[in-house]
């Protein structure tokens, strides 16, 4: 090292200079791509509902979308209506509802705001299916969720994502191994909502018994499970006026 | 190898065994014991870590003369965490499916000590071409731990591979669950990983003894 690049002066310049280029580099990035990442972020949404309500690409183990290309256009062929319901029972219909940010809702809640929850009403071979997006948080960051029922609460399917949790671990929450323990879970038993809970001693391997509104945890991932019970119990409960006007 | 003097290919193969990163150096334990529950994890950490490491290297290296000593650290940093969020941003533009893959691994390999351990122990004092061999070697070096505990971290832990069950059914008990095999969950907490490690330093120091310190 010279002793130029030790002066106090050279070091402030040096910091200036380059906090200047890299915030130029990354805002730039940022600012080129942002076009495409939010059109990947609308396509996903598409993909993760297509998903929930059973229109996906699924081999035998592992859980894949329909492609980006075709997921618009299966979207507008499954999904009939898209609702926003508020205050429980008050029901619009919106056309890029699923386009509604989850946790920005949640924030307005929080805040005494009135929170818009967004429900899509899907039909595959003749079967209806209503589809809710849940969120929630994990162990290090958000999980959310898709989750598809029928008129009674009884869940159809589920995808469910995360921002960060730890691979192998919490991460498996959007395997195929622990959605599909969802599928045919009951949310309501005799007209009260209790959700469905993961856990560590449900004694229930194979998943028979669906009235249990248990599923299986998955070992490592204590607090991922918790807050996947937490989510489905806090954002889930908020849709059983509408089912109830259903029936 | 004629590509590489013989000096330089040390720089390659002395990370892979006799100074390895993890087992030798002790850096990067963190980052193993995280994510190692998984052979697939391990692999794509591998890879990303091999991709920053090696470009990380040759950009502190040809900026070494300029970088004033007193913020170096903080420049190191910076040039980690602005590679890794462009790359992050580049794949989410582009290669949406595999960015959600490494979502988790962005912050850990800004945080993983073995990259800003080279920048300051290699880069800093060498020349581009050989930091770029050393940011490659070491990666390796990592990754072939990281490799080798998520193998038997899935397979003991979980009784698959890749994902794909190697061991027969747990629950309709085939293969060899139908012995009375049990699928070990201990492996999948990360105390496992560290013992996992430990192993693999007992047994490569019983080979080479000239490893062991006082």
């Amino acid at each position: 090292m010279s002793n130029k690049t030790d002066s106090n002066i050279y070091t402030v310049l040096f910091a200036i200079g380059m906090v200047i280029v890299v915030g130029a580099l990354l805002a730039f990035t940022a600012s080129s791509l942002k076009e495409r990442i939010t059109e990947n972020k609308r396509l996903e949404k598409q993909q993760n509902i297509l998903y929930a309500m059973g229109v996906n690409e699924n081999s035998e183990n592992s859980a894949s979308f329909v492609s980006t290309d075709k997921a618009p256009e299966l979207f507008k062929e499954y999904i009939k209506q898209q609702l926003v319901i508020t205050n429980g029972n008050d029901i619009k219909e919106d056309d890029n509802a699923y386009l509604i940010d989850v946790k920005k809702e949640q924030d307005k809640a929080k805040k005494g705001g009135v929170r818009q929850l967004p429900l899509f009403v899907g039909v595959k071979d003749g079967k209806s299916y209503y589809i809710a997006p849940i969120r929630g948080k994990g162990l290090w960051d958000a999980i959310w969720a898709y989750v598809a029922m029928d008129e009674n609460m009884v869940i159809q399917g589920a995808y469910f994502d995360h921002k960060g949790e730890t691979p192998g671990l919490g991460a498996n929450i959007k395997e195929r191994f622990f959605m599909d323990d969802f599928i045919g879970e009951h949310l309501m038993t005799s007209g009260e909502f209790k959700g469905v809970t993961v856990s560590k001693s449900n004694a229930d391997p194979t998943n028979k018994d669906k009235t249990d509104h248990e599923v299986d945890a998955i070992a490592g991932a204590t607090i991922t499970g918790d807050g996947v019970a937490a989510m489905i119990k806090k954002d889930l409960a908020l849709y059983v006026p509408f089912f109830k006007s259903l029936n | 190898m004629g590509l590489l003097s013989k000096k330089d290919a040390a720089l390659i193969t002395d990370p892979l065994a006799d100074n390895n990163p993890i087992t030798i150096q002790v850096l990067g334990i963190c980052s193993a014991l995280a994510i190692t529950a998984q052979l697939k994890a391990s692999i794509v950490m591998a890879i990303s870590v091999l991709f920053v490491m090696g470009v990380g290297n040759v950009v502190i290296s040809a900026i070494r003369n300029i970088i004033p000593s007193k913020i170096r650290i903080i420049v190191q940093l910076t040039v980690v965490a602005a590679l890794v969020i462009i790359v992050d941003q580049v794949l989410k533009a582009f290669a949406y499916e595999l960015s959600k893959e490494l979502s988790v691994f962005v912050g850990l390999i800004i945080t993983n000590c073995i990259i800003m351990g080279r920048f300051e122990a290699f880069a800093l004092g060498n020349g581009l071409w050989r930091s770029f061999l050393d940011g490659i070697g070491n990666a390796l070096g990592y990754g072939i731990i990281l490799i080798i505990v998520g193998f038997f971290r899935e397979l003991l832990g979980s009784g698959t591979l890749l994902g794909i069950p190697v061991l027969g059914d747990p629950i309709a008990k085939t293969g060899l669950y139908s012995i009375g095999y049990e699928n070990n969950g201990f492996m999948l907490l990360s105390p496992m990983a560290l013992i996992v490690v430990g192993i693999i330093i007992w047994v490569q120091r019983s080979r080479n003894k000239a490893l062991i310190e006082d």
